[in-house]
């Protein structure tokens, strides 16, 4: 029974404060010998495995030209040819639609920064050294950088509007509460337009009650501190320390609360 | 009497006289700041808006009201529960103009005034303007732009403290997502 995280999102759309209170961990760590046997290629910034999977590191649902034939040859390190098949899940035929396969996150203990290592190498080229191995790398589900949770916050802020637009009904509210099967995103907002958004394991209980009382809590630490301008990013000491109080509240209270 | 917080988690009371006196020392030294009156009352109008867009939320999360239909139920929300959240006292209203869009709120006892004595030199100065600049911060911030002034003052002479409130238009711009 967990609280993952808060956003708080402005009249504008713009966030104006996150806390991730809750992260589940699925980092594996392993060691690797020369050649790798999971196919790397960049994405974004990142470093992910498009191909191959093994021991709970997942690789993309990347569409396979053919069986056996990896899809980034340029990531496969030292030429070698791609004759160790893995097994490899048959993804979907669109390779438009890819899924998030897990990204390099650190290499023999020391974290990487984007696509290079902590030493400035680039990770690919570094993996490609047999001079390199046996190495250790550690995978995992990247954590989202503070410029992607922006963007995802305006894009909330749009299609919480748009719910309201797509109503048959005159007069409706936004959208309330938005379920997937690992979560559930439960959403306020305020007659001044302030959304408090709240992604929440689903069988937490007591979220409808959550979100008044960081409504009390935003009114309290953050707006009665003279220093804080109104749809400014918030950075009020107290507010984080009483934001962190009422979800552990909310947390403990949850799992025997009644349904809110 | 000690005003008290709403139906929050934590129920502050205060020395309403601390107010009062805090209040007043306020004034006495936006006097001495400004050479006239009439800039007082104005920097009185603007700081009561800066807090009243900042106390409308506080507002909004102890009382859990709804929003407003009409200028009517504003009107009510304002009398019975915002003045006596915040000041302890229940204003009256009256004098409806026959469009619906001004009323009076009548205050028998106005806190901030409880001793304060209006001097010669200072008889256009608005001692409690700060409440009108409060009510229009408050309103504009849920999307209703009024205009808020005080036509009798138990400070000047009169017999009660009288607050007129006309409705001026919705603020159509920044309507958040479901309001229409």
């Amino acid at each position: 029974m967990a609280i993952f995280s808060v956003y708080v999102v402005n009249k504008a759309g713009g966030l104006i404060y996150q806390l991730d209170h809750y992260v589940p961990r699925s980092d594996t760590e392993k060691t690797f010998s020369f050649p790798l046997d999971l196919v790397l290629r960049p994405r974004d910034e990142r470093v992910v495995v498009a191909f191959g999977q093994r021991d709970g590191i997942r690789g993309a649902l990347r569409a396979a030209a053919g069986p056996g034939r990896a899809g980034g040859g340029r990531a496969w390190p030292g030429g070698a040819e791609p004759g160790r098949a893995e097994p490899c899940r048959a993804g979907p035929a669109d390779a438009a639609l890819p899924a998030v396969g897990h990204a390099v996150l650190a290499i023999n203990g020391a974290e990487v920064s984007g696509r290079c290592t902590a030493d400035g190498k680039d990770v690919l080229e570094f993996l490609s050294n047999p001079a390199n191995y046996p190495v250790s790398i550690r995978f995992g589900r990247h954590r989202l950088s503070s410029n992607e949770k922006l963007m995802l916050a305006s894009m909330f802020h749009s299609l919480f509007a748009i719910g309201s637009q797509l109503s048959p009904e005159v007069g409706s509210s936004g959208i309330e509460m938005l379920e997937t099967d690992t979560f559930k995103l439960h959403c306020f907002q305020t007659l001044t337009g302030i959304k408090f958004v709240v992604l929440a394991d689903p069988r937490q209980a007591g979220i409808d009650s959550l979100l008044r009382k960081i409504y009390e809590i935003y009114s309290d630490f953050a707006l009665k501190n003279p220093f804080y301008s109104l749809e400014m990013p918030i950075r009020c000491e107290l507010f984080d320390q009483n934001l962190k109080l009422a979800l552990e509240v909310a947390e403990k209270a949850g799992s025997f609360g009644p349904g809110s | 009497m000690s005003r008290q917080a709403g139906r929050g988690t934590e129920s502050k009371k205060m020395n309403s006289e601390l107010f009062t006196l805090t209040y007043g020392a306020l004034v006495t030294q936006l006097c001495k700041d400004y050479e006239n009156d009439e800039d007082v009352n104005k920097q009185l109008d603007k700081m009561g808006y800066n807090i009243g867009v900042r106390l409308i939320e506080d507002f909004l999360a102890r009382s859990n009201v709804g929003r407003c239909h009409d200028f009517r139920e504003t009107a009510d929300v304002i009398a019975k529960i915002a003045f006596k959240m915040y000041l302890g006292i229940t204003p009256s209203i009256t004098n409806w103009s026959p469009g619906g869009d001004e009323f009076s709120l009548i205050l028998e006892n106005n806190p901030l005034v409880d001793f304060v004595e209006l001097p010669d030199n200072h008889s256009t100065l608005i001692y409690s303007n700060l409440l009108c600049g409060v009510l229009r911060g408050a309103l504009e911030m849920v999307q209703m732009a009024v205009d808020v002034k005080f036509v009798q003052d138990t400070l000047k002479g009169d017999s009660v403290t009288e607050i007129r409130m006309k409705f001026i238009r919705r603020i159509e711009d920044n309507l958040p997502a479901g309001e229409e």
